[in-house]
């Protein structure tokens, strides 16, 4: 059975994009079925170490607390700064007032943890289908405990937001309570998306290097210490999963900078570039100041060549970053993509990405989890980027797989680590190879 | 509601769905959103299991909410009895779909679907993993069992029984059946079922054939096992056979119900665990003091070995499992101590930490905990992590069991002689509390400073002379002696000195002090 003939019972679905950004338009498989994905939730196992005064609490099921421990395994043995106010059969019979039962487990909380500051009221599945207001509660308990803590709300709720949507929501959390840029004030950058502290050094030196002096970042690593807004701020996305976070910037007056995502030569340098030209940086001086690193990217990366060129690759729809990451190893590994799949497609933020990819690379949008893995097997690429469910299954099956998660628990961005990248897409092959058991 | 950092037991529906994935050709259709999804990696990546989780999540969305989600819910059903053709499903609701009350059992039940359809209740917010997965399994055993089932005569033929409650992600399942196996075919009994673990549902139909069931973890089996007993008679086995003792009274009881000779099987020679704790190298383990935390029936079986074959003392004993509880009151009670029933890990931490015991025996969670308190650990309950998943056959249950468990909880102890070494020669550069016992690293306590020798590990306060909460006074001297005391009983030393101190009424700890207490608490 050929792919195709799979395709053919999708025919329904195969809608012609019309989004104005991507001429001519390029076909998107779009599906609706099982999804094998995380739910937003899943963002706060990164989120709350990257905010260190943060603390979030989920407001949910059993399921939840059981969702975050078992994705955040590993991390057991520190205490985290994430809990679940689980909610038990009383709360729903309406025989205590949730709110009540909420101010009471928050004022414990803050009782038990001092150092927060900032304390996010999370919502889930359940907490969402029972119209529980977290935004009133994040109103009265600010209210009580400001200025100490200042208390958010957002949803990581998996009937609305998938895996990294969830640090999306998060953000546009934060967008309204960042301080006012006064509207006269010089531009100002801004990075956009939670990056490891060394790799967001690394583009605050280069940005520094090539004269941009004022640099902010979001979610900055103290949550009370947010950056400015307004419009003289010009933003850079470092992550394409962030369109509610854009909007919300936008509302206050932002103007992004449109670019490649930071990944590999091509990626990182087209961003520094397009920040380079957005704040009138003399070309020069932006080529000087990124030439190093792209010499030292290049270095690395041919290495690696060899090991991925003519490679055939899907992605399962997961983290979002399928399609700028399937850019980067088809441009500068020379990959063959079979299917890039994502939960969703922001066509606008991902435009240029996509007029990257070649002629048959098949772009698909949602899941339905049976007939893709149907379409994998009939593909048989050399390697599957797919959720923590589904890797030891296709692994068994003989097919090479890549984790997904690690994709966005690892320093992937830039120059210094676009080598590295590369190599969690090489080793899997290698180690297939290596073996001889 | 509850606030929760980390749980011992995920909802009632990943019971059900240990048990769907311990079963073949059985499929589980789970109303639910995306997200609940996430329960497939317990089974792909704990267990490192090479198949997916024979369930169908629904994924509802939030826009599908009042409009069609009971239409999703059929199509999925549907879908799925098509595509992977199983004798029979089960349908449910995780939490989410239980709020919208879409009824899974009859929205299943009007389809007409060409295989029987088992529904289940899980009450997400009243029940937990362990009486989810019990429920489910009872549900499966009392909806296709075939009640018109006629057992042949015992005359003549060997006694059969049905093994009943190993799952998938349990604790060490997989290699306890080998050694209930080994003991069944010794004395001459014959294996009619095991369930859930490898049977079809076809195979379930036929479970009143067996004369007899043996209940090996009564948190999953018992529920089926009084239903069988009243419906076809069958009695049951329930000592759970953790531990020599266990193990020889779980053979008598087989025995006895089988009409067979427990002979050879109790003179298995390959149990070694006897001779292991008699021998005088392990003299040294009398009266270690131990914590035990699981699930009820790992903690109380871990609480008969440590008192009565291993010579040690059990200063802490809890599970988190309420439905089992009354077994492990009177456990407690045997040792002599107050039972922690709990599923709050904080609560349980702090009970450690006060115990200050020279061994904890756990789940992952006290693991952790003995880990941040520098206290060595066994793991002996679910749920665990993907390390207690080994490669190599290593049972709980039976003799070889007692022989791995004996191996288990005595490794991560400091061995006798290099305890009198590092008591005489506190003084040896090399004997730091950052070095730990010399075998296991992973064991020791963080370093606590740069400076090698004689530092406090992080759980002491270092400062000599300082007020401590009680207002009593340790020396300079004093503390300094204190010191000198390993690493791994200085804890409880300074507690029962502080203690004595308190109830002595002493302002100061000095080195009198310190020897008076040392006298007042020797053992």
């Amino acid at each position: 059975m050929s792919a195709l003939d799979i395709l053919d019972g999708c025919a329904a679905e195969l809608a012609r994009d019309t989004g104005p950004a991507i001429a001519p338009a390029r076909p998107v498989l779009r599906e609706r079925g099982q999804r094998e994905v995380f739910c937003g939730l899943t963002g706060i196992i990164w989120l709350h170490r990257k905010m260190q005064d943060a603390f979030f609490l989920v407001v949910g099921s059993r399921t939840c607390a059981h969702l975050l421990q078992s994705a955040a395994g590993v991390m057991i043995f520190a205490e985290p700064r994430f809990a679940t106010a689980i909610m038990e059969e009383r709360d729903l019979a309406g025989m205590v007032d949730a709110q009540d039962e909420l101010d009471r487990v928050v004022n414990r909380l803050l009782e038990r943890r001092p150092d927060i500051r900032t304390l996010f009221l999370v919502g889930s599945c359940p907490s969402e289908v029972i119209k529980l207001d977290l935004a009133k509660a994040a109103q009265r308990l600010g209210a009580v405990h400001m200025p100490r803590v200042r208390i958010l709300n957002y949803s990581g709720s998996g009937i609305e937001t998938t895996f990294t949507q969830g640090e999306d929501a998060c953000l546009s959390a934060l967008v309204p309570v960042m301080p006012a840029l006064a509207a006269d004030a010089p531009k100002e950058l801004l990075i956009v998306g939670s990056l490891p502290d060394i790799v967001e050094d690394q583009f605050l030196r280069l940005f520094a290097e090539m004269g941009i002096a004022k640099v902010g970042c979001l979610p900055a690593r103290n949550a009370r210490d947010l950056p400015s807004v307004g419009p003289g701020t010009r933003y850079l996305l470092a992550q394409p999963f962030l369109g509610e976070t854009a909007m919300a910037l936008e509302g206050r007056g932002a103007q992004r900078i449109e670019a490649l995502f930071p990944f590999g030569v091509d990626g990182t340098s087209d961003w520094l570039r397009a920040a380079g030209e957005a704040f009138g940086i003399d070309r020069d001086l932006t080529e000087q100041v990124i030439a190093p690193g792209r010499a030292r990217a290049a270095r690395a990366l041919a290495n690696l060549r060899p090991q991925l060129e003519g490679k055939r690759i899907t992605f399962l729809p997961d983290s979002q970053l399928e399609v700028p990451l399937a850019r980067f190893l088809q441009d500068e590994l020379g990959m063959e993509l079979v299917e890039v799949g994502t939960p969703y497609l922001h066509r606008a933020h991902l435009a240029r990405e996509l007029d990257r990819f070649g002629p048959n690379v098949r772009l698909s949008e949602g899941q339905h989890l049976d007939r893709q893995l149907d379409r994998v097997r009939a593909d048989r690429p050399d390697i599957t980027v797919c959720g923590l469910g589904l890797a030891n299954p296709l692994e068994g099956e003989g097919l090479t797989t890549k984790w997904a998660i690690e994709l966005v628990f690892s320093p992937i961005h830039g120059f210094d680590q676009a080598a590295d990248l590369a190599e969690l897409f090489a080793r899997p092959l290698r180690r297939r190879d290596m073996l001889e058991i | 509601m509850q606030l929760a950092v980390w749980t011992y037991e995920g909802p009632p529906h990943v019971g059900a769905m240990r048990v769907a994935t311990a079963m073949e050709k059985l499929h589980y259709v789970l109303h639910a959103p995306q997200g609940d999804t996430y329960a497939d990696l317990l089974f792909t990546m704990i267990e490192r299991r090479g198949k997916r989780p024979p369930v169908t999540y629904t994924t509802f969305e939030a826009r599908d909410l009042g409009k069609d989600t009971a239409q999703i819910f059929q199509d999925a059903a549907r879908e799925a009895v098509a595509r992977f053709k199983p004798q029979a499903i089960i349908v449910g609701a995780s939490c989410t779909a239980e709020l919208i009350q879409d009824d899974p059992a009859g929205l299943s039940e009007a389809m007409g679907l060409p295989c029987p359809v088992i529904p289940l209740e899980l009450p997400s917010y009243q029940r937990k993993e362990n009486w989810g997965a019990a429920e489910t399994f009872y549900q499966i055993v009392r909806t296709l069992a075939d009640k018109s089932v006629v057992r042949e005569p015992r005359e003549g033929r060997p006694a059969r029984v049905n093994i009943l409650g190993p799952t998938a992600l349990g604790f060490r399942h997989r290699d306890d059946l080998v050694e209930i196996r080994k003991i069944l075919a010794l004395l001459g009994v014959e294996v009619n079922l095991v369930a859930p673990l490898g049977a079809t549902p076809e195979d379930i139909t036929r479970i009143g054939q067996a004369d007899f069931n043996i209940v090996l973890y009564p948190e999953i089996a018992d529920e089926a096992a009084r239903w069988l007993e009243k419906t076809f008679d069958q009695p049951a086995v329930r000592t759970v056979p953790i531990g020599v003792g266990a193990t020889r009274s779980f053979i008598a009881d087989v025995a006895e119900l089988a009409g067979a000779d427990p002979t050879p099987a109790l003179g298995d020679t390959s149990s070694r665990m006897p001779w292991w704790s008699r021998s005088v190298d392990s003299t040294y383990l009398t009266s270690k003091r131990v914590f035990i935390f699981g699930d009820a029936t790992h903690a109380v079986a871990a609480a008969r070995i440590a008192r009565e074959e291993l010579g040690f003392e059990v200063c802490g004993l809890g599970c988190y499992s309420r439905e089992f509880a009354r077994e492990v009151r009177a456990e407690a009670a045997r040792c002599g101590i107050e039972p922690l029933i709990t599923d709050d890990h904080l609560a349980v931490e702090d009970a450690i930490a006060a115990a200050a015991p020279e061994l904890v025996l756990g789940t992952q969670m006290e693991r952790h905990i003995a880990k941040r308190l520098g206290i060595p650990c066994a793991v002996i309950s679910a749920p665990v992590h993907v390390q207690d998943f080994p490669a190599r056959h290593s049972p709980q249950m039976g003799f070889e069991g007692a022989n791995v468990i004996f191996d288990t909880w005595v490794h991560p102890l400091v061995m006798g002689l290099e305890e009198h070494l590092l008591t005489m020669f506190r003084e040896d550069f090399e004997f730091s509390d950052e070095a730990g016992a010399s075998h296991h690293a992973a064991h020791s306590p963080r370093k606590a400073s740069v400076q090698a020798v004689s530092e406090a590990p992080v759980e002491d306060i270092p400062a000599p002379a300082m007020a401590d909460d009680d207002g009593t006074l340790w020396t300079v001297e004093a503390e300094r002696e204190l010191k000198k005391i390993p690493f791994f009983v200085r804890g409880k030393a300074r507690r029962n000195t502080e203690n004595f101190a308190a109830a002595e009424g002493r302002r100061q700890i000095d080195l009198e002090t310190l020897y008076d207490a040392k006298a007042h608490y020797a053992r």
